[in-house]
């Protein structure tokens, strides 16, 4: 160790540091490690050049003069940022410079750029601050994109920074040369290039004001090499160049009273809640709310959490693999009161035909969600915490009034109706594991203040019926875009955001063989999360829609070659062997008996990952099921089977 | 252009021209943005002008797009989500003034060159270029008055022709840049 550089670039002055003074946050500091589970990493050793250390304080008045990469690294951390997920490459290599030298940000190497952008929003989802990830140009920036175009879709607050060829080279198809600024143009909210180093201090404070404000979402920042390398004077604060951004947050109060109006009026209305609830942190205002009107709650696949599981008036999730109170709920309804939801088409089926006798009140923060798939008769636009708080004071003021409907028939028809067709499964008759079944323990034993991370398709779609979501901010998926690949780096980023949770990532074996190279860096940077890989052999969820709509003809579903009659099939990869080569503890579990020893087992290790492999049936499909272009109306419990809307208790 | 998806494409039946003025930052980019938005969502751009204004820091574009009442209200608010657009005025065609520009290579030999010359007159357009068997002209005004100016020249013999996008400002004093302009004195404070 021959440190002899000091503390990070434009950090408060203080004593010229010794050795250690430089030093990053220890990858171990922010999860706990268990004394000799490992080597620690080499010593990092730092180049002792010239002092980088300013001497004050920048300030709006007096700046500092320093390169355009250590202007980004400055601003960064006078942004609260405490970790990056990124890789390095030639033109994004001279920020890493004087990261190296940060104290307030670590940084994370990750395997894949595509895991740092799935990571930072991990990170965004379970902190609700902007997750960050960082990457060089070219193919560097083109790997992000993915993850990119998954936070625009579920309004996930992500930064990234991406180097740029020089600006001498840009459009001249320079070596790891692509147009990022105009690849990520339609999935993000808004992105940035920046030529001049005395830009990129104030278009990154924009960028997180953007991406963290209104309705929130990925913001890129690409940088121009050269104007990392130029020297520039370095201010703070730094005032935004934005005039045409004005987030709307404050409701109007006239079109709030008349939605409680409404609400006080209808005889059967229901609680439409979407991922805005949670984005705006207003969970505890809708329990108020729920209570006061004593309104049924439905809870979209974003909004799992957002109102808790266990709460009665909580109907489930609705939609394409939604409960049939939930759905019959907004079929029948005559008021569906839509708080940051938006109508998607998982949700509504054939547009035409959801819930076609009600009247809808839509309070989104985007104006433009509203009445975009489906007309709203009063359009409130606000933040939702804002909104349900209005509501409150006004559905107070008409049941002063003397108004206020009664719900008990309605309530009778939908508790009949979750009597009758409750969430469940049956479990396989060759004695193979049900896949249900095995994330309804780890549900039961992880229990509600574990974060569930799941990929995508049948495992998410049971994680999100079977799981007990109580808290918000507890449950992450990718939505929107339905990204496999998701659940291993969002895990990841949710732990390093909540070390002292438990951290699930439900995974299918498809999804799994996506992204998980991030092991090795949750292993190397001591990120001890727990991977369920729910092991079906199959790309389960198109399978499904193969067995239901393609005459059971599985074209390039099945992802490895099971013997005639064996269930658990050539096992490649091995999972076990998988998790170990990368250092991470590797489980299987092939019996229902020993799903909850397996599971407890997992919760025992802390000191690195573990990956489970539950090797499950190859058939199970998630019911029920709302056919894709089909009507709610149409929904089945199982296959061929439809409810009997009129059913009474 | 291309085909507009179904679900536009219903809506058909109700479209009408509207004609969008929209200031946007006078940045690099911005009209990709613009187009980009309307081709991804599947909206039809029918003529798109753009230009500086009387400040610098300001662009206006001239957007004429065909059709109903919804889907321009939800292609406005999608506008109004870019960073870069600082406001959108529909400007109604009683309520406004809209020009566009036709510039027309018509053919004028010395049997016909008179009778070019006087259609160019009775339209109030004007002869810019003079070639042996050819007058290039100039002519502004509403679409109505210059497709028929076309259908006139036509039987002459039309070498080629370029059309500008509509242009338009509403009627009477008042400036839609003036409100539009105030936030751009403000600066919030990063922090």
């Amino acid at each position: 160790m021959t440190d002899q550089t000091t503390t990070a670039v434009g950090s408060p002055a203080g004593p010229t540091g010794p050795a250690r003074q430089g030093h990053a946050p220890s990858p171990r500091d922010l999860a706990a490690r268990a004394p000799g589970a490992g080597p620690a990493g080499p010593a990092s050793t730092r180049r002792p050049d010239e002092a980088r250390r300013p001497e004050e304080e920048p300030s709006a008045a007096q700046p500092v003069l320093m390169t355009g990469a250590q202007a980004l690294v400055a601003a960064l951390e006078r942004l609260g940022v405490d970790v990056i997920f990124g890789i390095p490459g030639g033109a994004i290599l001279p920020a890493y410079d004087p990261l190296f030298d940060s104290v307030k940000v670590r940084h994370i190497l990750v395997r894949h750029e595509q895991g740092a952008g799935h990571a930072a929003a991990g990170y965004a989802q379970v902190t609700g601050r902007p997750g960050v990830c960082m990457a060089t140009s070219g193919p560097g920036a083109t790997n992000l994109v993915t993850p990119l175009a998954d936070a625009y879709m579920d309004s996930v607050p992500v930064v990234a920074i991406t180097g740029q060829v020089a600006s001498s080279l840009i459009g001249t198809d320079g070596f790891q040369e692509a147009d990022i600024a105009g690849i990520t143009l339609p999935v993000t909210k808004h992105n940035f290039l920046v030529t001049q180093a005395g830009d990129i201090a104030r278009t990154v404070a924009e960028a997180f004001h953007v991406a963290a404000t209104g309705r929130p979402g990925p913001v890129l920042v690409d940088i121009a090499k050269d104007a990392l390398q130029a020297r520039t004077q370095f201010r703070w604060p730094v005032p935004f160049d934005l005039p045409g951004y004005h987030p709307v947050t404050r409701p109007h109060s006239r079109q709030v009273r008349e939605a409680a109006r409404m609400m006080m009026a209808a005889q059967r209305p229901v609680l439409y809640v979407g991922g805005g609830v949670l984005k705006a942190g207003a969970s505890g205002d809708l329990l108020a709310l729920a209570e006061l009107t004593g309104m049924p709650v439905v809870t979209t696949l974003m909004a799992r959490g957002a109102f808790p599981s266990s709460h009665r008036q909580n109907l489930g999730m609705p939609g394409m693999h939604g409960t049939v109170a939930a759905v019959g709920a907004l079929q029948k309804a005559d008021l569906l009161v839509a708080l940051g939801a938006r109508f998607d088409d998982r949700v509504t089926g054939r547009l035409d035909t959801f819930a076609p006798e009600a009247a809808v009140v839509h309070a989104d923060i985007d104006p433009a969600e509203i009445s975009k798939n489906r007309q709203a008769e009063v359009p409130i636009v606000g933040d939702c915490r804002e909104v349900i708080i209005e509501l409150l004071g006004a559905i107070r003021a008409e049941r002063e009034a003397g108004r206020e409907a009664d719900l008990s028939a309605w309530w009778s028809q939908l508790d009949a109706w979750r009597a009758t067709y409750p969430l469940g499964y049956d479990q396989p008759g060759d004695g193979s594991l049900a896949p249900q079944y095995v994330i309804e323990r780890i549900g039961r034993l992880a229990g509600p203040d574990a974060v569930y991370v799941a990929g995508v398709g049948q495992h998410q779609m049971w994680a999100a019926q079977f799981i007990d979501h109580e808290q918000p901010r507890h449950w992450l998926n990718s939505g929107g875009l339905g990204t496999m690949g998701y659940a291993v780096p969002a895990a990841m980023g949710a732990k390093v955001a909540a070390p002292e949770r438990a951290i699930w990532a439900i995974d299918g074996d498809g999804c799994f063989q996506m992204t998980n190279q991030e092991l090795a860096t949750c292993t190397v940077e001591g990120i001890p999360i727990k991977v369920a890989v729910i092991n079906n052999g199959n790309l389960g969820m198109v399978r499904q829609w193969q067995t239901l709509f393609y005459n059971e003809r599985y074209s390039q579903t099945d992802l490895d070659r099971p013997e005639e009659g064996a269930s658990a099939g050539t096992r490649i990869p091995d999972f076990v062997k998988l998790a170990e080569a990368y250092g991470c503890a590797g489980l299987r579990c092939e019996k229902a008996a020993d799903v909850d020893a397996v599971i407890r087992q997992a919760m025992e290790i802390n000191d690195r990952p573990v990956v489970i492999d539950f090797v499950v049936h190859r058939d199970a499909m998630v019911w029920p099921m709302v056919a894709a272009g089909t009507s709610n109306d149409d929904i089945k419990v199982a296959r061929d089977m439809a409810p009997d809307w009129d059913v009474t208790e | 252009m291309s085909q507009p998806p179904a679900r536009l494409r219903e809506q058909e039946a109700s479209a009408t021209r509207h004609t969008l003025s929209v200031l946007v930052e006078n940045k690099p980019g911005v009209l990709v943005r613009i187009a980009g938005l309307f081709s991804r969502r599947g909206f039809n751009i029918e003529s798109l002008a753009v230009g500086p204004t009387e400040h610098h820091e300001i662009s206006r574009m001239t957007i004429v797009v065909n059709c109903a009442e919804h889907p321009l209200e939800q292609v406005t608010k999608q506008l109004n989500k870019l960073i870069n657009v600082l406001k959108i005025v529909e400007l109604e065609p009683s309520v406004a003034v809209q020009r566009e520009l036709l510039l027309v290579k018509v053919r004028a030999d010395a049997e016909t060159r008179s009778r070019v010359l006087e259609t160019v007159a009775l339209f109030r357009a004007k002869v810019v270029d003079v070639a042996q068997d050819a007058v290039t002209v100039e002519a502004t005004g509403n679409r109505d008055k210059l497709d028929a100016l076309i259908r006139v020249l036509e039987p002459f013999g039309i070498k080629e022709l370029v059309q500008s996008g509509m242009v338009a400002l509403g009627r009477g004093s008042k400036s839609i840049t003036d409100r539009a302009l105030r936030p751009l004195d403000r600066g919030a404070a990063a922090q």
